[in-house]
């Protein structure tokens, strides 16, 4: 561990043998600053062990006023998929809408950022500032507007996945496009001129080539569009109206009742929407800041 | 290009101009159709519905003038839920980038574990944001509510289930445990963006301010800080723009209530929506407009910023 994170900064070479015998022992300067970030780094969790620990509490200690339960209902996790909370159709919504969004997205926008970023043509920054301008608002912002005109055209009683898939889409579609633009922009023009010297079409050029060495924007580009659809909540509350209709996030709202609350299967239900979120999100990390300020940090 | 243009036969010219003309169309169109869909449209049916009268069950019944502006002016609660959103988003936004910064550094620093540290910092930020709100809203719970148990250890609190363990049945009290939710969801994005902002500053600058015998705190004034600037500036707008659109926290822990007094614009919007329509889009043309403003701010930072870096 201590290799790496000197590899990491490029600043730590010539140094004398003798500050080199000094740091084998860590500085109280780093202890102290392990600690501290440890003891962040458990802040920013613990909401998230509370809410899996809420989750196994048994029926009768669900009030009890301790940090941990005596007993762990494991049961809890597997009873909950019982029809009657459901929370099976909503995994099965929730999967629909991110996964609909995200394909739209990829459709789209890897089309617009290839031939923005290989071509300079009239209107290109006007489209550019488009996409930037989208990628500011928010959907809470144009609620009204999009729940009145999904209203009416009649896309709301057909099925309201449609009108999701839709809006999750447009709404990440900036994200996409500037992050495969940089990706794209990034992979030389020479490699794909050549391959069609050889006898590609663009098309082909554009799948075998230039796609590949995209990947790693491809992959932030969809992974993120999926989390944002996974979790977004307030047009999948606008938008839906028959229980059965609920991706996860309205369903855990529908856990709210006016007098009581059903905290055990809300939770049971939020690990269930959590926990493949943080692997995913784990695995883009480092890429998504770029994409999100949209290149305008050097 | 003229040249080529003219070796070629004048025939096939005109018409082959005109389809490179629409080449670009073919490859970002269905872009701009979507946008169109979800953003434009929705945009033009907002301020119609703004100007029309419609009944709580969604019938038309033609125009309201200027109506619906009128009664959300003269609603009592709006001068509340105005200064309550000045300071939700003020108060939000200033704590989010004060306390990033003093992360981004804690976080930029060598220590052995920091790539997992680091990685459950983003927790908040992976987590939607509903379910954060009701975590918080659990563990605020009057009669077991893991904060209250934490402070009735420390004698804080005196007992379960009072008026005082009851967080969020107070406005005032309610209202500072959303801003702090809110600053928790805020952090781990502000923080990774000034990260990569603090990464990007040559580390010689720091050598060089050593030698020449400044202080950390020197080196942090005169070297980071400045340098930090862009990155800063864009956290700054969108973290505006997201406390400011902010809709579950509010929602998930308080309604908004009890009546308005947590609500900010944005939940008054949506509570509109219920009933009168019309009033809803009314308010939201107004909310528009503030986030046009920061949309400007931000599309002139960004141009702004890409000229400082050549």
């Amino acid at each position: 561990m201590a290799v790496r994170t000197v590899t990491t900064r490029p600043l730590a070479d010539p140094r004398s043998a003798a500050v080199r015998a000094r740091r084998r022992l860590p500085s109280l300067r780093t202890a102290i600053i392990t600690a501290v970030a440890y003891v962040v780094a458990v802040v920013f969790v613990f909401p998230y062990l509370e809410m899996l620990i809420t989750a196994v509490r048994p029926q009768r200690e669900l009030y009890a006023t301790n940090y941990l339960p005596h007993h762990f209902a494991w049961s809890n996790l597997i009873n909950m998929w019982g029809a009657a909370y459901g929370i099976t159709s909503s995994v099965r919504v929730s999967l629909e809408i991110a996964g609909g969004a995200t394909l739209l997205v990829l459709l789209v926008a890897l089309p617009a950022a290839y031939y923005t970023s290989r071509h300079r043509f009239r209107g290109r920054n006007g489209f550019l500032l488009l996409v930037l301008g989208t990628q500011m608002l928010q959907p809470t912002a144009l609620i009204v507007g999009i729940y009145k005109e999904f209203l009416n055209f009649g896309l709301l009683n057909l099925n309201p996945v449609w009108s999701l898939i839709l809006v999750n889409a447009g709404f990440n579609l900036a994200f996409a496009v500037w992050i495969l633009n940089a990706y794209i922009g990034s992979i030389p023009a020479e490699l794909e001129e050549a391959a069609m010297v050889d006898g590609c079409t663009r098309l082909d050029a554009l799948r075998r080539i230039t796609l590949p060495l995209a990947m790693p924007g491809v992959v932030t580009a969809l992974i993120f569009t999926f989390i944002a659809a996974w979790n977004e909540f307030i047009s999948a509350l606008a938008l839906t109206t028959s229980t059965s209709d609920y991706p996860l996030t309205v369903r855990l709202d529908s856990f709210i009742g006016q007098y009581s609350v059903d905290w055990q299967h809300l939770f049971g239900a939020s690990v269930v929407a959590t926990i493949p979120v943080f692997i995913l999100f784990a695995l883009i990390e480092g890429r998504v800041v770029g994409g999100l300020t949209a290149g305008s940090i050097k | 290009m003229s040249d080529i243009a003219a070796a070629k036969p004048r025939r096939s010219t005109r018409p082959r101009r005109r389809l490179a003309a629409l080449e670009p169309l073919a490859w970002i169109g269905p872009a701009i159709a979507l946008i169109a869909v979800v953003v434009i449209w929705p945009i033009v049916t907002m301020i119609q519905t703004s100007f029309q009268n419609i009944t709580p069950l969604g019938i038309t019944i033609g125009s309201a003038g200027l109506s619906n502006f009128t009664q959300v002016f003269r609603n009592p609660n709006l001068p509340g839920i105005l200064i309550r959103t000045v300071i939700w988003v003020a108060v939000t936004v200033a704590i989010t980038m004060l306390l990033s910064l003093g992360l981004a550094q804690l976080y930029n620093q060598r220590f052995p574990g920091r790539r997992f540290a680091r990685w459950a910092i983003i927790a908040p930020w992976a987590a939607s944001v509903l379910m954060t709100a009701l975590i918080f809203r659990w563990m605020l719970q009057p009669e077991n509510g893991v904060v209250n148990v934490f402070l009735h250890q420390l004698g804080l609190v005196h007992q379960f289930n009072s008026n005082q363990a009851d967080w969020l049945g107070r406005p005032d009290s309610a209202f500072i445990w959303m801003i702090g939710v809110a600053v928790f969801v805020s952090l781990p994005f502000t923080t990774y963006v000034l990260l990569a902002g603090l990464q990007a500053i040559p580390g010689e600058l720091f050598e060089a301010a050593k030698v020449d015998g400044a202080t950390a705190w020197h080196a942090y004034r005169r070297i980071t800080l400045p340098l930090l600037r862009p990155a800063f500036l864009v956290a700054l707008v969108i973290n505006l723009m997201n406390v400011f659109n902010s809709f579950p926290i509010i929602w998930e822990m308080t309604r908004g209530g009890p009546g308005y007094e947590t609500s900010t614009t944005t939940v008054f919007m949506y509570d509109l929506k219920g009933t009168f329509v019309g009033q809803a889009a009314a308010m939201a043309i107004v909310n528009f407009a503030l986030v046009v403003v920061i949309v400007l701010v931000f599309l002139r930072l960004n141009r702004w910023n890409r000229q400082e870096a050549r």
